[in-house]
C-alpha cells in the first residue's frame, strides 16, 4: 500500500518535526521547554517571522523541531505566513505537530482543519493548559484525538507538564502508519468528494495519500494536485466534473468565493468538535475578566496615550537616574584598570596601546550597559504583557494619518531596542508598501547603542534632574521626526491604498521573572560580547590611526620650548598643545582635517566627523571612538580622565546638540544597513536610504546648530 | 419584547453592545483574514469599545479580541441583540 510508504527516505531515529500554530500560541515558548532553546517569546502575534531550527536528543531519537511563524489561516499573503506556507508544502518534515490555545480553540482549530487536508502525520498540543484550567475550560482530550483521527495532548509551555507525553506521543505517531484524518463535511461538499473520489478510485489513480484527499484539494483549488493531475488523460473527464462540482457547490453556500465555503466548512466542523469536547464551567464567566478591567484604563479613549507616554518618561528616567548609579563605579573601575595595567607596561607605545585605545575604547561602551540594560527590561515588559497590541491600537489613529500602520507599531518599538529584528519584524505587515515605508522609518526609532551616545552627552550639559527628561524628549523627538519622514514618503514615494487593518489583542499575562531575565540577559550579553571584541578591535584601530605617524619634529619643537619654559603650568601647557598637534597630523588626523569642511556648517571639529563616521561601522563605536580621540589628545597631563568631562570641557553646547541631531538619524550601523537592504529586497533601497537619512540628518543638523547659537547667543566656535 | 430586525454596520453599535453579523462586505484577502479570526456569517460579536477618535474599534468575537480600523468595521453588517 503507497499509504505505508514514507513520504521521504529519512534515515531511522531522526524525526523532523513542523511546528505549525496561531501566532502567540506558544510554539516557541514549547521548544523553549522542550530543549534548552532560547527562542524569541513575546506576547503579541508576529514574534516568529523566520523559521528556526533546534536540536535535541530523547531516548535514541534525534529530534529537529522547526519553529515557524503563526499563521491564522493556510495563506500565503505576508512574508511571514509565505514563510510558513513554503516550509509546510516544499520541504521535508515527518510530522506536524500544531500548537493550539487551550483557551481559544474553536479559533485555533480551524488552522487544524486546514492542515489536517495536508493528509501528514499530525499531533495536536493543546498548550496553555494551565491557562484554561484557571479559566475552568475542561477539555475531553482523549474524545477530541477520536473525533479528529490524531492525538491530542495537554501540555503547558509555561508550566511545563505534558512535555514528555507529548514527545512519546510523536514518537508513536512516528512509528506507526499514517491514519487519515477525519475531517467531515456538510452534505453537499461530502457529495462532490465521494463523486470524485469514486471516480478517481474507479479510474485506479493510485494517490499517495488516499483520492478522498486528492478530491478534497481539487475542489479546494489547491494548486499542486491540479499540477499534478492536469496533465493526465484522466483530466479530460474530471474537469467539467470539477467545474460542476465547483458551481453545485458554491450555490449550496450562496457565495461565489470556493475559500469563503471551505472556510464556513471548516468552521463548521470546528464548532461541532469543540461543542462535543469542551466544557466550560466557570462561574465568574459573566463578570468581567482581569484583561476586560486593565484595558478599562490602559486603552481608554482620552487617557489610553497619556498613559503609555508617561510610562515610556518613566522608563527614560530610570534610564537615567538608576542606570547612572552604577556607571561611576563602572568609570572608576576603568580608570584604576587603566592605571594598574599602564604601571606594569614599560613599553610607551604598548602601554598607550593599552590605556588609550583598549580600555579607553571598551571602557566608554561597557560604561552604558547598566542604561541600556534598563532600556531591555523596558522593551521585554512591552513584549511579555500584551501592552505592545494595545499601543498599536491606541496610536493607529495617528499612524494612520502618517500614512503608517498600527501594525508598525511592533518593529518600530523593536527598533529602540536595535533596528536589526526590526527591520525583520516589519515582515508581519502584509503589504510591501507598508513594509518598505516601515523599514525606512525604522532608522528614526534610536536603537540601544545609539543610547550610550545621548547619556554621555545630556550627561555633560545638563543636571542629572533634567537630563531624563532630556533623554525623553530625544527619544520623543526621533519618533516625532520618523512620523514626518513617514508622511512624506507616502506622499512621495510610497503612494497607494490604505491596508486594512485588523489586529488580534492578546489578553494580558504576567511574564515570569525568568522570561524577562533570559530575554535581557541575552541581549546585555551580546552587548559586552560587541564590546570586547568588535569595539575592541576598533577602538585599536583608531587607536593606531590617532597615534601614527609620530612626528619627531613636533616632538623636539616642543622640548626645546618646554626647556625654555621655568613654571609648571606653562609647561604642561605646552605638553597639551604637543599632543594636539601631534594627533592632527596622525592618519586619523589628516583624514579628519580633509572632511572636516563639510562638517563645519553643522559646527563640528573633525574629531566628531571621525566619530560619526566610525559609527557607521557600529554605533557603539562612537562613543568608543571619542574614548580614543580625547584620551590620545590628552596625553597624561590630565588629571580628570572622565569622558563627560572631556566632552563639558571640549565641545560647545550648539555643537553637541547638532552632533545628537545627526546621531538621531543618520545611517544605520553595518550590521544592520545589510539586514534592511536584505529586507526591502535590493541595492537600490539601500541607496535610497543613504540619500534619505544624509540629507536629512545633514539639513536638520544645521537647523538645530544655527537655532541653538541663536537661543543661547553664543558665537559659532568650533570644539576642539 | 418583539424586536425588530434591524442590520447596522458594526460602527453604529455602541460600546458594550452585542451582535450577530449578518453580512461581510469584505473582499479578497481582507474576507479571509476576518473570517479566519472568527468574524463570519452568524458569528456573535461584543463591541468592547474604540480609540480615540473613533478611529479603531474593538471587538470580542468568541474568546478572542480583535482590533479594527473603521474602515474595516463598516464593511461588517450586524443586527444588534435584543
Ligand atoms: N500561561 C501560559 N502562557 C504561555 C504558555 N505558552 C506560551 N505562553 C505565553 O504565550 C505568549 C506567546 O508565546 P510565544 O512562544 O511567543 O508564541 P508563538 O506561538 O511562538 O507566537 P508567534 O511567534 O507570534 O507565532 C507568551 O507571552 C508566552 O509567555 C503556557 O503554556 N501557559
Ligand atoms: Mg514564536
Amino acid at each position: 500500500m503507497p499509504d505505508n510508504a514514507p513520504v521521504c527516505p529519512v534515515t531511522e531515529k531522526h524525526i523532523r518535526i513542523a511546528l505549525v500554530g496561531q501566532p502567540n500560541v506558544g510554539k516557541s515558548m514549547l521548544i523553549n521547554s522542550i530543549s534548552d532553546a532560547r527562542l524569541h517569546v513575546g506576547n503579541f502575534s508576529g514574534v516568529t517571522v523566520e523559521k528556526s531550527e533546534v536540536f535535541f536528543d530523547y531516548k535514541e531519537y534525534h529530534f529537529t523541531v522547526v519553529d515557524l511563524p503563526g499563521t491564522y489561516a493556510f495563506t500565503d499573503y505576508s512574508i511571514e505566513e509565505r514563510v510558513t506556507h513554503d516550509f509546510l508544502c516544499n520541504e521535508d518534515y515527518d510530522l506536524i505537530v500544531n500548537v493550539v490555545d487551550s483557551t481559544n480553540l474553536e479559533k485555533n482549530l480551524q488552522l487544524t482543519a486546514e492542515l489536517m487536508t495536508m493528509s501528514k502525520k499530525m499531533v495536536l498540543a493543546l498548550n496553555m493548559t494551565d491557562e484554561a484550567q484557571k479559566e475552568g475550560i475542561e477539555i475531553d482530550a482523549a474524545y477530541l484525538s477520536q473525533l479528529l483521527g490524531f492525538p491530542a495532548v495537554k501540555v503547558s509551555a509555561a508550566a511545563k507538564t505534558g512535555i514528555e507525553a507529548l514527545i512519546e506521543t510523536i514518537i508513536e505517531v512516528h512509528e506507526a502508519p499514517r491514519q487519515e484524518a477525519k475531517l467531515i463535511f456538510s452534505e453537499a461538499v461530502e457529495e462532490e468528494v465521494d463523486a470524485i473520489a469514486r471516480y478517481l478510485d474507479t479510474h485506479h489513480f493510485k494517490a499517495a495519500i488516499s483520492n478522498r484527499n486528492i478530491a478534497i484539494n481539487l475542489l479546494q483549488n489547491e494548486k499542486k494536485t491540479y499540477r499534478t493531475l492536469h496533465d493526465l488523460p484522466l483530466w479530460t473527464e474530471l474537469q467539467p466534473m470539477l467545474i460542476e462540482a465547483d458551481r453545485h457547490i458554491r450555490t449550496h453556500h450562496d457565495t461565489d468565493d470556493i475559500k469563503e465555503v471551505f472556510a464556513e466548512e471548516y468552521a463548521a466542523f470546528v464548532r461541532g468538535v469543540v461543542a462535543e469536547t469542551v466544557r466550560v464551567n466557570n462561574p465568574k464567566a459573566q463578570k468581567k475578566s482581569l484583561t476586560d478591567r486593565i484595558d478599562d484604563v490602559l486603552i481608554h479613549p482620552v487617557l489610553g496615550i497619556p498613559i503609555f507616554l508617561l510610562l515610556m518618561w518613566g522608563l527614560f528616567q530610570l534610564t537615567f537616574e538608576v542606570g547612572n548609579i552604577p556607571m561611576e563605579w563602572i568609570d572608576g573601575f576603568f580608570g584604576w584598570l587603566g592605571d594598574v595595567v599602564g604601571n606594569t607596561i614599560s613599553n610607551d607605545e604598548i602601554r598607550s596601546l593599552v590605556v588609550d585605545g583598549i580600555i579607553s575604547g571598551v571602557g566608554a561602551v561597557v560604561l552604558f550597559t547598566p542604561n541600556i540594560i534598563i532600556l531591555f527590561i523596558g522593551i521585554a515588559l512591552l513584549e511579555s504583557t500584551g501592552y505592545m497590541s494595545r499601543v498599536a491600537f491606541l496610536l493607529d489613529g495617528i499612524f494612520h494619518k502618517f500614512g503608517l500602520h498600527g501594525q508598525s507599531f511592533i518593529p518600530l518599538v523593536t527598533g529602540f531596542g536595535c533596528s536589526i529584528p526590526a527591520y525583520m519584524s516589519a515582515r508581519i505587515l502584509k503589504n510591501d508598501r507598508d513594509r518598505l515605508l516601515t523599514l525606512f522609518i525604522i532608522g528614526f526609532m534610536s536603537c540601544g547603542a545609539r543610547l550610550p551616545v545621548y547619556v554621555l552627552f545630556t550627561g555633560a550639559f545638563f543636571s542629572q534632574s533634567v537630563a531624563g527628561n532630556v533623554l525623553f524628549a530625544i527619544y520623543i523627538t526621533g519618533a516625532l521626526l520618523g512620523l514626518i519622514a513617514a508622511k512624506v514618503l507616502k506622499l512621495t514615494a510610497f503612494k497607494g491604498v490604505d491596508e486594512p487593518f485588523v489586529m488580534e489583542m492578546p489578553k494580558y499575562r504576567l511574564p515570569s521573572l525568568k522570561l524577562i531575565w533570559h530575554t535581557v540577559l541575552t541581549k546585555t550579553l551580546m552587548y559586552l560580547k560587541k564590546a570586547g571584541t568588535f569595539i575592541a578591535g576598533a577602538s585599536m584601530l583608531v587607536w593606531f590611526l590617532s597615534t601614527y605617524p609620530h612626528s619627531d619634529a613636533i616632538e623636539q619643537n616642543y622640548t626645546v620650548q618646554m626647556e625654555k619654559t621655568s613654571e609648571a603650568a606653562g609647561r604642561e601647557q605646552l605638553a597639551v598643545e604637543r599632543d594636539a598637534a601631534q594627533l592632527e597630523q596622525s592618519f586619523l588626523g589628516r583624514i579628519g582635517k580633509a572632511i572636516e569642511p563639510a562638517f563645519e556648517p553643522i559646527g563640528l571639529n573633525w574629531k566628531l566627523a571621525v566619530a560619526l563616521q566610525a559609527g557607521l561601522a557600529a554605533k557603539e563605536v562612537v562613543v568608543s571612538t571619542l574614548g580614543v580621540l580625547y584620551a590620545v589628545g590628552e596625553g597624561a597631563s590630565e588629571t580628570d580622565k572622565s569622558l563627560v568631562n572631556a566632552i563639558r570641557e571640549h565641545i560647545p553646547f550648539a555643537s553637541a546638540v547638532s552632533f545628537i541631531v545627526v546621531i538621531m538619524i543618520y545611517l544605520p550601523c553595518l550590521a544592520a544597513s545589510v539586514v534592511f537592504t536584505r529586507e526591502a529586497g535590493g541595492i537600490k533601497y539601500f541607496i535610497y536610504l543613504f540619500l534619505f537619512t544624509t540629507v536629512t540628518a545633514y539639513a536638520l543638523a544645521f537647523i538645530a546648530y544655527r537655532l541653538t547659537l541663536l537661543v543661547t547667543g553664543a558665537p559659532a566656535v568650533l570644539p576642539t | 419584547m418583539d424586536t425588530v430586525a434591524t442590520m447596522v454596520n458594526l460602527t453604529e453599535c455602541t460600546k458594550g453592545c452585542r451582535a450577530t453579523v449578518v453580512k461581510l462586505n469584505a473582499r479578497g484577502a481582507l474576507k479571509q483574514r476576518l473570517v479566519s479570526f472568527g468574524v463570519m456569517k452568524g458569528a456573535k460579536l461584543t463591541l468592547l469599545g474604540y480609540a480615540p477618535a473613533k478611529k479603531t474599534v474593538e471587538i470580542k468575537v468568541g474568546r478572542m479580541r480583535l482590533a479594527l480600523r473603521k474602515e474595516e468595521a463598516e464593511m461588517i453588517e450586524v443586527q444588534p441583540d435584543a
